[in-house]
């Protein structure tokens, strides 16, 4: 039980995507469209969700815009007074698509893309998608959405952080988020290919910081910092089970998009529990609620009310186990992990793109 | 830092909403959320990118006036403050 109440819900509502990005978050095993929870499935989350305390639905994927229902459960999300946020790839938001997400109530949408450089953008996603990605954002302008550009980085764009910003300007954003990439999933798989350099990381940094203050009272720009540079780790979503839930295409609850990793501990499902009983009363939730949890060296540090011993799902990556200190920490003993991978940043790569274990690996 | 003759507008992105499970007004913008006091509801109220800061403040020290002991020097302060600390977020914009 907790008094905590949940602020935020993304909801993956499907995992099928256009797209192949090699840093893609959604897990290895990609969820299939015939076990894709209903509309009526999703409706019934959303009403729940907002009577246990969510203000903001993130409605995405996959691409979300692969499912017809995305509009209806966006017009569902406005009459129960959420702020909403299409996350989309650009690819399917036709005018007559964006004109019912207005309509709809739609207050947002969040166009990624993979760099300024049109062919390195395309190699990175894997699919031939700059000139939809491009005439996506115009609609998105032109019906008036509040608009955000997001970017997440790493070798491979990293150095052209200046373009991806005036990009962004160029197209009007409202909101430019640049994220490092987090390595979970297809990231991890692809983790020596993904890997900047210190030199690379710190040069962006400080370009960013400028970017920030010249477009200031214009264009918002986050610059998130890849953990694998920092001493000590994120604090996930402030806490696990405390402000944020992910529901999977399937219908799994989650306190994280990267917890599909743990295998340790049931998943809860919305099709065989409420919201409200798999926020109070699921294991998974529970698990690593407050710090009684915690082993050495978190359980005696006095940084453990600031970060909770970091991520779960990064500590279960790269040990097995979900209730040690996150490796990034630098006084985890499994701290040579980070150390090793680091190590391993200028190495060349090829890109394992993001894809369903049947289909063929994009050339 | 805003001052009494800045005209703070919301930022396009952001909305205030009455949040009935928490019981409280909220803030409401792109990915995140800040929960509101009834003072603080009441001076977003009143942020409509025509009035400035100084207007602002007179509308509420008439009101409170009204209804008891207000100094109008104090409440410009309190004005000011809070909506600088909502634009430095870039939650309000001064025009």
């Amino acid at each position: 039980m907790t008094s905590e109440r949940p602020t935020t819900l993304l909801a993956e509502l499907t995992h099928r995507c256009p797209l192949h990005c090699p840093y893609c978050s959604n897990p290895l095993d990609l969820i299939r469209a015939e076990k894709e929870i209903s509309t009526g499935d999703w409706k019934r989350v959303i009403t729940e969700a907002r009577a246990l305390g969510v203000l903001q639905l993130g409605l995405s994927g996959g691409e979300p815009l692969v499912r017809k229902d995305t509009e209806e459960l966006a017009a569902h999300a406005r009459s129960l007074g959420l702020y909403s946020t299409l996350v989309t790839s650009g690819l399917g938001l036709t005018r007559p698509r964006a004109e019912k997400f207005r309509e709809a109530g739609l207050e947002h949408i969040q166009i990624s893309l993979q760099d300024a450089d049109d062919d390195n953008a395309e190699r990175i996603a894997g699919v031939r998608s700059v000139k939809q990605k491009r005439a996506a954002a115009a609609l998105v302008r032109e019906l008036g959405f509040a608009f955000t550009v997001n970017v997440v980085l790493h070798k491979a764009n990293l150095d052209r952080i200046q373009e991806i910003i005036d990009l962004a300007a160029e197209m009007g954003a409202d909101r430019l988020e640049l994220a490092n990439t987090q390595y979970y999933g297809w990231g991890l798989v692809n983790r020596d290919a993904l890997m900047p350099t210190r030199e690379q990381v710190d040069r962006a940094f400080e370009i960013a910081e400028r970017a920030k203050q010249t477009h200031r009272g214009g264009m918002q720009i986050l610059f998130v910092l890849p953990d694998y540079y920092e001493k000590y780790p994120k604090a996930c979503y402030g806490g696990w089970g405390k402000v944020y839930l992910v529901v999977a295409p399937d219908g799994k609850v989650l306190p994280c998009h990267g917890a599909t990793n743990i295998t340790t501990i049931p998943y809860p499902n919305v099709r065989e529990h409420s919201m409200e009983w798999i926020w109070q009363e699921s294991p998974l939730f529970n698990a690593f609620r407050g710090d009684s949890w915690m082993k050495s060296p978190c359980s005696t540090c006095e940084r453990k009310c600031v970060d909770f011993g970091g991520c779960r799902c990064q500590a279960f990556a790269l040990t097995g186990d979900a209730a040690v200190a996150d490796p990034i920490c630098i006084l985890s003993p499994h701290h040579h992990i980070i150390a090793a991978a680091l190590a391993d940043a200028n190495a060349t790569t090829p890109f394992t793109y993001r894809k369903l274990a049947s289909e063929p690996q994009p050339a | 830092m805003l001052t009494a003759t800045s005209i703070p507008s919301l930022w396009r992105l952001a909305r205030v909403e009455y949040d009935d499970v928490r019981k409280r007004p909220v803030l409401l913008y792109p990915e995140g959320a800040v929960l509101l006091n009834d003072t603080g509801a009441a001076i977003l109220k009143l942020v409509d990118g025509q009035r400035s800061v100084g207007d602002i403040a007179r509308v509420l020290s008439e009101r409170y006036n009204g209804a008891g002991s207000a100094d109008p020097t104090e409440i410009l302060n309190d004005v000011t403050a809070y909506l600088s600390t909502l634009a430095d977020r870039e939650l309000i914009r001064d025009q």
